[in-house]
């Protein structure tokens, strides 16, 4: 493999996705990142000078909602999926902004 | 000699659209809902749910970008901005990052006759998160999603401010410009309009930025000045003695006067942004950006002119009627209605002012009806009620917005204008004061003033002033 994930970005990546991985589990996620990084390099190997950047798969553009409300009250749905709730909210671990 | 210093400043500033509904979803913005209400699948981030952007979105940024000269980005998208956090269910926000819808815009601040440009790097639309509560007994946070996709704005400046003086003029600008479009009511203490402060200072004359920090949690502008002018000194203590201003994000608190630091170094920023595939680009074309265009209101500064130029009021009264969107439109509202303009002027910035800070509130919240300034002018212009019951009259059309026909009516308040009632009574007057009289006839001109005051004490204020002077002065010269 020509690419090669070191430690550090490992534990960097974990850290963003909120990841705890055993060493194994990191051994390999390196290994898939690896082989993910080299697919695109083989990507990359492609001319692609002239081609307009796709954002989105389907020729599709302006799908528009008129500002007209069509939902009601939604909240015993929303709370149906909070672990713990008080006061009509969800109740999370105190968190300091 | 200490050296000099510079202070560089520019502004993010986050607005609040008026739209009823969220950006991707049918729930409804209004404000003030039991927590989690106002939501659905789309704005809890449910697996699977589909946002479907709201057309008048799109028409309010744009709005907003050809008011602050952007240039529109006619093919635009949205991406996903990375984080996890309590306030924000899709761990993800949707913002614009590549292709933000307006960019390169600029707006003319003015501080103290001293005109300069503020450039706007961009505007992008975005969603808002939820609100988190901190419960002090229990020591948890409570999450209300209520607020979770309501529609915003991010306004980007350049760093082209050097003073408190100047933030505060190119906010007031932004937020005049905002609610002449009708874009947003842009009020900072109600968390509408919310600017973060990126700040530095350089000793003058210096090419490169020095390190800026981020402040938060302003919402006054008398807390950006203050947190700014606090930001400013500490930064400089920092280099004086020898030490680096560290890149962060700090929250002010404006009670203690002082900002404290709010991210660790380690908690890194990284957004990992990447085109959101659940929306489609946006094309703006030329045909809607004209349309949009074509609609937009008058301007403060060309209402300014046009008051100048049409009614001739005086300049201080034109830039406080302007100043606000709120009063303009009620000005101009009263005046539709045949109302003499300086006449209203008079009553908006008089007695409407003195109430309005008498009892401490906004002037955008200011809620009589035009048609009852309008009556009340009426009744004053045909000597129905002197000006004295006039000014009793309409604070009570301030604070309760009563019909002031219906209100003089039912509290007997008319003008006495029946010369025949009125000349007996200040007959008895003047045969009860022979003292005042007497000095009148030896040249004290001023005792006639006394003679009025009994009159309209006799008649509870509502004699015509007009007629009373009139007869006294003919009674007098008859003596």
């Amino acid at each position: 493999m020509a690419n090669h994930i070191d430690d550090a970005t490992i534990e960097y990546v974990g850290i963003l996705a909120k990841l705890e991985l055993s060493g194994e589990e990191k051994e390999q996620a390196k290994k898939d990142m690896e082989s993910m990084l080299d697919y695109v390099d083989k990507l990359n190997e492609l001319d692609t000078s002239g081609v307009e950047p796709m954002s989105h798969v389907f020729p599709v553009h302006n799908v528009f909602r008129e500002d007209v409300v069509t939902n009601g009250d939604g909240s015993e749905d929303t709370l149906a999926n909070a672990p713990e709730e008080q006061d009509h909210a969800f109740v999370v671990p105190k968190t300091i902004i | 000699m200490s050296k000099q210093y510079e202070t560089v400043i520019g502004l993010e500033v986050h607005v609040e659209l008026a739209t009823k509904t969220k950006i991707f979803c049918g729930c409804s913005t209004a404000f003030g809902g039991a927590p989690n209400t106002h939501t659905c699948p789309v704005c809890t981030g449910m697996p699977g749910s589909l946002p479907v952007l709201n057309k008048q979105v799109v028409e309010y940024a744009t709005a907003v970008g050809l008011a602050t000269n952007c240039t529109i980005t006619q093919n635009c998208k949205f991406d996903r901005k990375n984080y996890f956090y309590p306030d924000n269910p899709q761990n993800y926000q949707i913002s614009q990052l590549y292709l933000p819808i307006c960019r390169n815009g600029k707006v003319e601040i003015d501080v103290d006759g001293e005109k300069k440009d503020v450039r706007i790097h961009e505007i992008h639309m975005e969603e808002d998160a939820g609100k988190l509560v901190h419960d002090p007994w229990t020591g948890d946070s409570l999450v209300d999603f209520n607020r979770s996709g309501v529609p915003l704005i991010e306004i980007v400046s350049e760093p082209d401010m050097r003073s408190a003086d100047e933030v505060i003029a190119y906010l007031e600008k932004l937020r005049l410009i905002i609610q002449y479009l009708g874009a947003s009511d842009c009020k900072l203490q109600e968390g509408s309009m919310r600017a973060d402060v990126n700040l530095s200072v350089r000793e003058v004359g210096a090419e490169e930025f020095g390190t800026r920090t981020e402040m938060k949690n302003l919402n006054s502008f008398k807390a950006i000045k203050r947190a700014i002018e606090g930001e400013m000194e500490r930064q400089i203590d920092l280099i004086e003695a020898g030490e680096k201003v560290v890149q962060e994000t700090r929250r002010w608190d404006d009670t203690k006067g002082a900002s404290y630091a709010m991210r660790s170094k380690e908690d890194a920023q990284d957004y990992r942004y990447f085109p959101d595939p659940d929306l489609v680009p946006v094309e703006i074309s030329d045909e809607w950006i004209e349309e949009i265009r074509s609609a937009q209101p008058e301007f403060r500064d060309e209402k300014m002119k046009r008051y100048k130029e049409e009614y001739d009021l005086p300049d201080y009264d034109i830039d406080i009627i302007t100043g606000s969107k709120h009063l303009a439109d009620l000005f101009e509202a009263t005046i539709a209605l045949g109302s003499d303009p300086k006449e209203v002027s008079n009553w908006l910035m008089g007695e409407t002012m003195r109430l309005v800070n008498e009892s401490e509130m906004e002037i955008d919240d200011v809620a009589f009806s035009p048609e009852h300034l309008a009556k009340l002018i009426e009744m004053i212009k045909g000597n129905e009620i002197n000006r004295k019951v006039g000014k009793e009259v309409f604070e009570k059309i301030f604070s309760e917005n009563v019909d002031p026909v219906a209100y003089v009516e039912e509290h007997g308040l008319k003008s006495m204008n029946d010369e025949g009632a009125l000349r007996a009574t200040i007959e008895k007057i003047v045969a009860d004061n022979p003292k005042s009289v007497e000095d009148y006839k030896a040249g004290k001109k001023k005792a006639i003033g006394f003679l009025v005051g009994q009159t309209m004490k006799a008649t509870q204020g509502k004699a015509n002033p007009g007629i009373v002077n009139q007869i006294l002065n003919e009674i007098l010269a008859n003596i």
